[in-house]
């Protein structure tokens, strides 16, 4: 690990020391060397790879349900993501795969791949949750390979992604593919691992989104954390209230999330067992609410008029409940997990403080001059709206840390940087779960491998009983949109979001960084490979480069 | 503009402060405002902006050669040019191009731009160029590519309402460079780049008016260019001998896309250090480093003690200065390792010969001095790395010396120019450096002549290029990390000195940066924002 610090240390030196930034640390350059792991990532939980191999050929290599599986060809999770992965291997090569003349295959070929799921219901129609048992094993071995996969959602989960482990495998030759013999038995280290993507400082195309979440599942990401609106603009249209996106979105026909769009992307993120958890935060960060919605938002005064500006959500009218609560019962309709980000960050009280009507009911409920006890009795009427609902809820760390009365099965965001070891400690020891995004904030963006930082974290490296770092259930990567759009997003989030990724799902001993360094160099060629711009870790080249521009 | 700097230092916070980033300063958010010069970038010399305006449509509209114009439909460079705009300004629709059913225009449309070439000889076939002494000939080109940067003018000044339709006010503009040399360096030995990428990178060049892609083509790293005299150099020192080269019908794509926008190509090859690719190809170029009194098996810069060297060096640069047409050819010379020169037993003896003493910076200039007589021989200049001057190596006076050492460079252009060389500068815009924030603003407020010199000496600065350096940079990432941020740099290089309003800036920036988005260009947003159309791709 050692030449990688100083190499990090080198080179967030300042200008005048550099030029081409090369001859400075030459001796500390990362070199690549093939790890005993090759490419894969994240790292499973036990894998052991023989020297024997077996070759591969498009033409006789079949992906097929075991006949003991519960899930059959009527599975049309399972066959797509067959597909999907047969073609990540070889190409697009639908010719072969429905052609009738297929060589005779040599007996050293892998022929087949066997997927044997084997829980009673597969559940294939069915959404991925935070309990979904994500483990899976898989045996290569000639002439058939076997992946077999226990429990129900997290069987589909695990046959997605060990299909995908299976591909990882695969040596990395443009002509002829082969696959050693290996014994794989895997499972997630924290059930909740996410990335949170950020649609309203700027408007990001159904494109992208699908685009990245193809790109999380290749990195076994299970969560996205869809920051849907915000201060900047309002893109998601509500069919209840459509006048929210019509006056509150950029644009109000081209920069919008239609019913049919959202669908589209929950559909396509279950497919590939991912889940889709919407943030619609309150009772800050709503300018773009107010626009479509009136008297949602507090009226700001200069002196005894009102300014013309607004603040927060106002919390001290019942039409503001009535909205919220005909609001997020759509919501909890139209978006299938069970549960909901409800935000509750970064409230700013200077405009709740300028306006009579509140100072006079602060006054009314005794709160004093405590304007974070008004933050409260908003959020705990919001809480038991949503709870009305069914659904469980995500709370950014603000909302513990003001003493809102919270469900038990609520999941405290940990956002706040510096002192973040402290807060997963009070959260966990008020025996709330709890997942962590302080440490991966991937906006803040610097020169040179600052992936290194985020794999080196440990979310539990913090004080606390074995009990309580049970309760730390997984972490988010976050990008928020202030500088990113389409035109950046995917270069900027990969593969730096792949080092969080291998952080909540590997084993808590598999720190080594220059293995690391050489799976991930392979791990990132091979999204580029599939079309993804994820950009390079340092001077390197792939075999496939990347095509678009 | 103080809102803008106080929202940069908000950014530059720890991450502790900030969350969504956005309570915390929304005071000092920039706001978009419509600037009066609308979305020109760079903003020309003289603008004067009427409050007439005209419709333009796509089914009458022309760019045609005005009569007198010594250019005609022959002009390829022109007719693709016009071609080019055209479809920027209206999608490409070709149809509507060639259709006969043109609808009659209305008396208030503008239907005609007529383009006028003055000089006698257009030189619609030449190459862009720049010399140091004002020829004329140099004149004439100025004017003919002068005229290739009013297109992307005019284009400019089009605007569009919500439906579609264009307009352009009735303007005037007399509009000419502050600087002459407005480069941009791109990188392809860290990791390689598909022409594709570097195609269209030139078309943003031209957007933006830069007029010299800096092609650093080879590094330590990799060997790309397929020389025709020494095909093993990229054969043994390209990432890849077939699909991570440029070959020559590669090179000259290349040249002739950035002829026909107006862009000279100044090629790169750098030496003695930054050359561990050439060694793979080219036996006894390097110098063998010694452990102890034997060799190591690693090598360290070109050995300079060789006759060999000088003959493989005179062959080469022959053929660089045929395949490349551009006058100037940067010669690198920078941060060059003495720790294997040391090492190496040959060249203590002969460091002892030429009574050099210790002082292997006198060896590095005895090997520059031969390189450029070498190059000299060619008729080309030469661009060379500022340590060359550093180390007091007997230039050419049409030397172009590159200033890129951060934190005194002012000092630097101070000294290069009292000694009487033209110079141009890069120190302050390294853009693979990043950071968060509207970094842009940095780069926009550089001054080049903010340094110590007389009225002589800042003439002597010729312009700048914005550095892109290749470690963390290839396909994926390159064009969306360079723009709009090397737009600030085009700015600050082509508009007068006085166009410093940083907020006047920000407004047409942002619209620029839409514009290059909707013509496929994925350059990346300054702050929160939407464009009409966001980019297709991903």
């Amino acid at each position: 690990g050692s030449p990688f610090v100083s190499l990090l240390l080198a080179l967030s030196c300042c200008q005048g020391l550099h030029h081409n930034n090369i001859d400075d640390y030459v001796e500390a350059e990362p070199v690549f060397q093939a790890s005993k792991y090759g490419s894969l990532w994240p790292l499973p939980q036990k894998v052991q790879i023989s020297e024997v191999s077996f070759k591969l050929s498009s033409a006789s290599f079949r992906i097929v349900d075991a006949k003991a599986s519960s899930a059959g060809p009527s599975c049309s999770l399972l066959q797509s993501a067959y597909r999907r992965y047969y073609e990540y291997m070889f190409g697009s090569a639908k010719k072969q795969w429905g052609s009738k003349n297929n060589r005779r295959s040599d007996p050293s070929d892998l022929t087949e791949l066997q997927v044997w799921i084997t829980s009673p219901d597969s559940e294939c129609d069915g959404y991925p949750s935070v309990t979904s048992d994500e483990s899976y094993e898989l045996t290569v071995n000639q002439p058939v390979a076997v992946l077999k996969a226990p429990t129900v959602w997290g069987a589909l989960h695990g046959r997605i992604y060990s299909i995908y482990f299976h591909c990882q495998i695969i040596s990395y030759f443009p002509f002829s593919k082969s696959i050693n013999a290996t014994i794989i038995n895997d499972f997630p280290r924290f059930q909740h691992r996410g990335i949170l993507l950020d649609s309203s400082r700027h408007f990001l195309p159904i494109k992208v989104i699908l685009s990245n979440l193809e790109t999380m599942a290749m990195n076994k990401i299970n969560v996205f954390h869809w920051h849907i609106v915000d201060e900047q603009s309002f893109p998601y249209l509500s069919r209840t209230f459509p006048q929210l996106s019509e006056q509150g979105a950029y644009h109000p026909y081209t920069h919008v999330y239609t019913p049919a769009d959202v669908k589209m992307v929950i559909e396509f993120a279950r497919l590939r067992g991912i889940r889709v958890v919407p943030e619609f935060d309150t009772p800050g960060h709503t300018q773009s609410w107010g626009k479509g919605q009136k008297d949602l938002l507090t009226p700001c005064y200069s002196g005894s008029k009102p300014s013309g500006s607004f603040g927060p959500v106002n919390p001290i009218l019942n039409t503001t409940y009535d909205f919220m609560a005909k609001f997020f019962t759509e919501i909890s309709t139209v978006f299938p997990d069970g549960y909901i980000h409800l935000g509750g960050d970064e409230v700013d009280f200077t405009c709740w403080k300028s306006n009579p009507d509140i100072q006079k009911f602060m006054e009314q409920q005794h709160f004093g001059e405590d304007y974070s006890k008004l933050e409260s009795f908003y959020i705990q009427k919001l809480l038991d709206i949503v709870a009305s609902t069914k659904k469980g809820y995500l709370v950014w760390q603000e909302v513990f840390d003001n003493g809102v009365k919270l469900k038990p099965d609520t999941v405290v965001h940990v956002w706040i940087g510096g002192r973040s070891d402290k807060e997963m400690s009070n959260v966990t020891a008020a025996g709330y779960t709890t997942i962590l995004s302080a440490p991966w904030y991937l906006d803040y963006i610097s020169y040179g491998q600052d992936w290194q930082k985020y794999y080196k974290v440990e979310p539990l490296n913090f004080e606390g009983t074995d009990e309580q770092k049970k309760l730390v259930i997984g972490g988010e990567a976050c990008l928020w949109g202030e500088y990113v759009d389409a035109t950046n997003l995917t270069p900027r989030l990969w593969p730096r979001a792949s080092a969080v990724a291998e952080r909540l799902w590997s084993a808590k001993n598999v720190t080594d960084i220059d293995d690391a360094f050489n799976r991930l160099s392979l791990h990132r060629c091979r999204m580029v490979e599939r079309g993804i711009p994820a950009e390079p870790l340092f001077s390197s080249y792939c075999l496939h480069e990347y095509k678009g521009v």
